[in-house]
């Protein structure tokens, strides 16, 4: 025992005599830090780069099965899924690993910026930190798309619809992005090359660049009330804060940051044995067009907003925003370089975190059942429930016959069953006079189509007459002057 | 205190060589430059419409008159390795005798997959609510402006249409929107 000891001391010796890395690791490790920063709010980085390292690993192992072509990559994925010893595994934890990333990034992001640790001297720890948020989200649309399903195949196509809007160079950039005219064999390519050589090369080079400024400018430390950040004293005060109460990083503060990061990887297998690999859904076939697409979730607020934004300024935000968002991000440490680094002192950082965090929030819960897509099979898999239908002549009971062929359904529900693009038409006749109703049949407005064409006079009359009984237990709305000069509507009023 | 760039060593025979090397460096880098842009940036320099070609459609009689239907091509670029995606879908239009529309897969919104209702005479989009009259004009959405068409000819019994680009509002923007409808909200 006291031999196999030595000798591995011996070799030990050996090799850091050639290697020489064992004293700059070693110190990297021990490196003071202040004591009010070895806390569990300080440990999100480490299990983002913990992460990273998980993503790498299982990405190379799918890489020896997944075929990057249009032809054969969902046949792989799912040779994958069903075919190969835990493969599906495998894809699972790649796939939550990516979800549980970019929750991970996100949170270590706010938690740097309510921190204030952006701020002198770490502006370009900040700015390098801005570069990977971005690469990170590269990560998720490019793996999004080489899972080459349905969804990633209409997601590449709303990527170069968004790619076209740019003026002048649009159809370029599309050709760019797609690697050709159209999405095929070029594209899947182009996009396994991003996502598995161009961006993880720069990513994991910032990622070194990111922890080297961390260690060398030293962990921020707590942030107290009052304690102002000046150029001319910061690294004089920070330096002798972590003479006179510094810990080593291992292990006063490195414990946490382990336990987290096993934590995180245990939620991730967790997640990905329960819920098992995402994806793929249906085959990456243009001609099945039964097909409702929609993105992971990382991507589900933009999913929102192209449907909310005004149509007019769709354009211009989408193409200006990201810029000017990621100008100010870039440029935040810089023009707030200085002052404050506690929250309760800077309430418009905090207004603005609370703002874009349930901004991003709203926005992605809507997308999860989405009101603004028309319900493409609402109309003939939704009936029309049977109390709508109780007492009702023939000619209303043919309206609502009409309704559904006419796929009305797939906008409006009736009392919440059925699309919900338009408004719910269960009380509909309480908002409406019969007139109302049948010039918005037939000409639309608001939002909605006009039907002009495709009903016949006689379809008309019935939709409208079964729309018209549709008050609920209100009063129906009625137009006033109808009662002095029309004599059907006064007769009709009076039953009422 | 002396200038450190009039020193002696700022000016030796291998710094120069040094310089030199440098500068030789910096030249085949540029030219090697070429060819690695041209051919990253090769999708780019080709220009559009050279990737479309006339492409068969169908026999005309696949088409009733007054009916829209589904039809498929292939995508003239295209290579094996392209798989499914080779073949593309358009809805087909025929209105009467020689006349048709023959209309993108791709909503003008960001280009998912829109649905023909023939009974509402409307096309749907299942991504963001876009809707379409039958003649291809914005009847609600997002959309800016009505579905994408392809050219069309009629060659003895086929019908041909000239495709080979994903349509997007970058591609389609110089061919106008098909007519609007009166009833248009």
């Amino acid at each position: 025992m006291q031999g196999l000891k030595q000798k591995g001391i011996a070799i030990y010796h050996w090799l850091d005599r050639r290697l020489g890395l064992a004293g700059p690791v070693i110190e990297a490790a021990e490196h003071p830090i202040p004591k009010s920063s070895a806390s569990w709010w300080y440990v999100f980085g480490s299990a983002a780069t913990v992460i990273l390292m998980m993503q790498i690993v299982t990405g190379v192992l799918l890489a020896l099965v997944y075929t990057p072509t249009a032809r054969d990559a969902w046949n792989s994925l799912n040779f994958l899924n069903h075919g190969l010893t835990l493969g599906w595994f495998l894809r699972a934890l790649h796939g939550w690993g990516s979800d549980f990333m970019i929750t991970i990034v996100l949170i270590h992001m706010t938690q740097v910026f309510m921190f204030g640790a952006y701020k002198f001297p770490r502006e370009l720890t900040w700015i390098v930190g801005v570069f990977l948020l971005l690469m990170t989200f590269g990560m998720a649309f490019t793996g999004q798309v080489l899972r080459f399903d349905q969804d990633a195949y209409w997601g590449i196509g709303i990527g170069a619809s968004i790619m076209a809007r740019v003026p002048f160079v649009g159809s370029k950039l599309v050709h760019l992005l797609l690697g050709g005219p159209i999405i095929g064999a070029t594209t899947v390519s182009r996009f396994f090359a991003l996502h598995v050589f161009v961006i993880p090369g720069i990513l994991l080079a910032f990622v070194g660049l990111h922890v080297w400024m961390v260690l060398r400018l030293g962990i921020n430390e707590w942030p107290m009330p009052g304690r102002l950040v000046r150029r001319s004293t910061y690294v004089q005060e920070y330096e002798a804060e972590i003479h006179t109460d510094g810990v080593p990083f291992i292990p006063d503060a490195g414990w946490t940051d382990a336990i987290f990061a096993a934590a995180i990887i245990l939620a991730i297998m967790t997640c990905a044995a329960v819920f098992g690999p995402i994806g793929p859904t249906g085959a990456p076939d243009p001609t099945i067009i039964q097909t409702v697409p929609k993105p992971d979730v990382p991507f589900l607020w933009i999913y929102a907003l192209l449907a909310l934004l005004p149509p007019k300024l769709e354009t211009p935000i989408l193409l200006i925003v990201p810029v000017v968002v990621i100008c100010v991000m870039l440029a935040l440490p810089f023009f707030a370089g200085e002052g404050e680094k506690h929250w309760s002192r800077r309430p418009v950082a905090v207004l603005m975190v609370l703002v874009i965090a349930v901004s991003l929030g709203t926005l992605t819960v809507v997308s999860l059942h989405p009101p603004w897509s028309p319900e493409m099979t609402a109309w003939s898999a939704d009936p029309v429930q049977p109390r709508f239908l109780r007492g009702r002549t023939p000619l209303e009971r043919q309206g609502a016959i009409v309704f559904q062929e006419k796929q009305c359904r797939n906008c409006h529900a009736l009392a919440g069953l059925g699309g919900k693009r338009g408004p719910d038409l269960a009380s509909v006749a309480t908002r409406l006079t019969e007139d109302e109703l049948v010039r918005q049949v037939l000409q639309g407005g608001g939002n909605m189509p006009a039907y002009g064409s495709a009903l016949s006079p006689a379809q008309t009359t019935a939709l409208v007459a079964f729309l018209d009984t549709l008050n609920g237990n209100e009063r129906p709305a009625r137009d006033p002057s109808l009662e002095l000069t029309h004599s059907k509507a006064a007769q009709k009023q009076q039953k009422f | 205190m002396e200038n450190p760039t009039t020193q002696p060593s700022q000016h030796s025979r291998r710094t120069f060589l040094f310089k030199i090397a440098l500068m030789a460096n910096g030249a085949v880098g540029t030219v090697l430059a070429v060819p690695i842009l041209g051919y990253i940036l090769g999708p780019v320099f080709k220009r559009g419409r050279s990737y479309e070609y006339w492409i068969p459609l169908g026999f005309l009689n696949q088409f009733p008159e007054g009916e829209t239907r589904l039809a498929h091509f292939h995508n003239p670029d295209g290579s094996p390795a392209d798989g499914q995606t080779r073949t593309l879908p358009c809805w087909v239009r025929h209105i009467k005798k020689n006349q048709f529309q023959v209309f993108a897969i791709n909503c003008a919104h960001m280009g998912c997959p829109v649905h023909w209702f023939p009974q509402s005479k409307l096309f749907m989009c299942p991504c963001h609510g876009g809707v379409y009259y039958q003649d291809g004009a914005r009847a609600a959405g997002p959309p800016p402006r009505g579905l994408f068409e392809y050219e069309y000819k009629i060659a003895g019994d086929r019908l041909m249409i000239r495709a080979g680009q994903l349509p997007t509002l970058a591609t389609h923007a110089s061919i106008a929107a098909p007519g609007s409808s009166p009833c248009k909200g």
